[in-house]
């Protein structure tokens, strides 16, 4: 993946919270995957296809899920069942907003939603897969991006 | 006049629902993909919809083409997460009545409905 692909998915998680929360986000210094998945709470995953293949996917916690919910709703507390649906939501605008550069062949799945962090999920994306750091008021969350 | 929205996110039904409350439209529910859609349209034949594109069993495109073939008169309004210039073209060239791309404000959707109520 380009310098420049990878900027966008950043300028578009920016964009997100700015339009949404009327707050900023801090993004973090993206690096290449090893090992390690970062893993927390719930876990909304987009596959893409096309001529680019492989998957997106943004893992928060609940109670950032819930407040970034709370403010769209308007709500003082929302349940958990909308902090399962707010990962989904954000990760599906995500990648359709970056379809504004990546152009129309950039397919995208409907999102599949992850609760907890199972040893047993993999991630078979093909290398490098880049996470990038996202911290929203006190909480961190994190967007992997693997594109062939 | 009745108004229907479609949408695979309980948060955003949830949320264009409070925002359209403005408008005292005759809500008649909710759909979470196209198959579920149709089903409701068919029932309660309304006159504005907000139709999201990536949804499970059938996405907004072919919904959308299915309501227009049993009411064409719908006024469709596309909200969905998908901001290429490709998909709002297609979708306006089927016949839907505005375009308006996530995230959304409550003034965005707002002017988006008065836009196509000709407000």
């Amino acid at each position: 993946m380009k310098e420049n692909e990878l900027r966008e998915f950043i300028n578009v998680v920016v964009s997100y919270f700015q339009d949404v929360t009327g707050e900023t986000v801090e993004m973090g210094m993206p690096y290449i995957k090893e090992n390690k998945s970062v893993i927390l709470d719930y876990t909304g995953v987009i596959g893409i296809s096309g001529p680019r293949k492989g998957a997106i996917y943004l893992t928060a916690s609940k109670v950032m899920l819930k407040e970034v919910a709370a403010i769209i709703l308007g709500a003082d507390e929302v349940d958990d069942e909308c902090a399962i649906d707010m990962v989904g939501e954000i990760t599906n605008t995500i990648a359709g907003n970056v379809r504004q550069s990546f152009g129309s062949s950039f397919m995208i799945s409907v999102p599949i939603i992850l609760k907890g962090s199972p040893e047993d999920v993999v991630f078979k994306l093909q290398p490098p897969v880049f996470i990038i750091p996202i911290k929203w008021r006190t909480f961190s969350s994190y967007l992997v991006v693997g594109l062939e | 006049m009745k108004f229907m929205i479609v949408d695979d996110s309980v948060i955003m039904r949830k949320a264009i629902e409070k925002y359209c409350k403005t408008f005292n439209f005759d809500f008649v529910g909710a759909a979470g993909n196209g198959i579920d859609a149709l089903k409701l349209f068919n029932e309660h034949l309304p006159d504005i919809v907000t139709m999201d594109i990536t949804m499970p069993e059938m996405d907004g495109i072919a919904c959308l083409e299915e309501v227009l073939k049993i009411k064409p008169e719908t006024k469709v309004i596309i909200i969905t997460a998908l901001k290429d210039k490709e998909t709002g073209l297609k979708a306006l060239r089927i016949g839907a009545k505005g375009y308006l791309t996530k995230p959304f404000s409550e003034a965005q959707i707002q002017e988006e409905i008065k836009s196509v109520l000709g407000e």
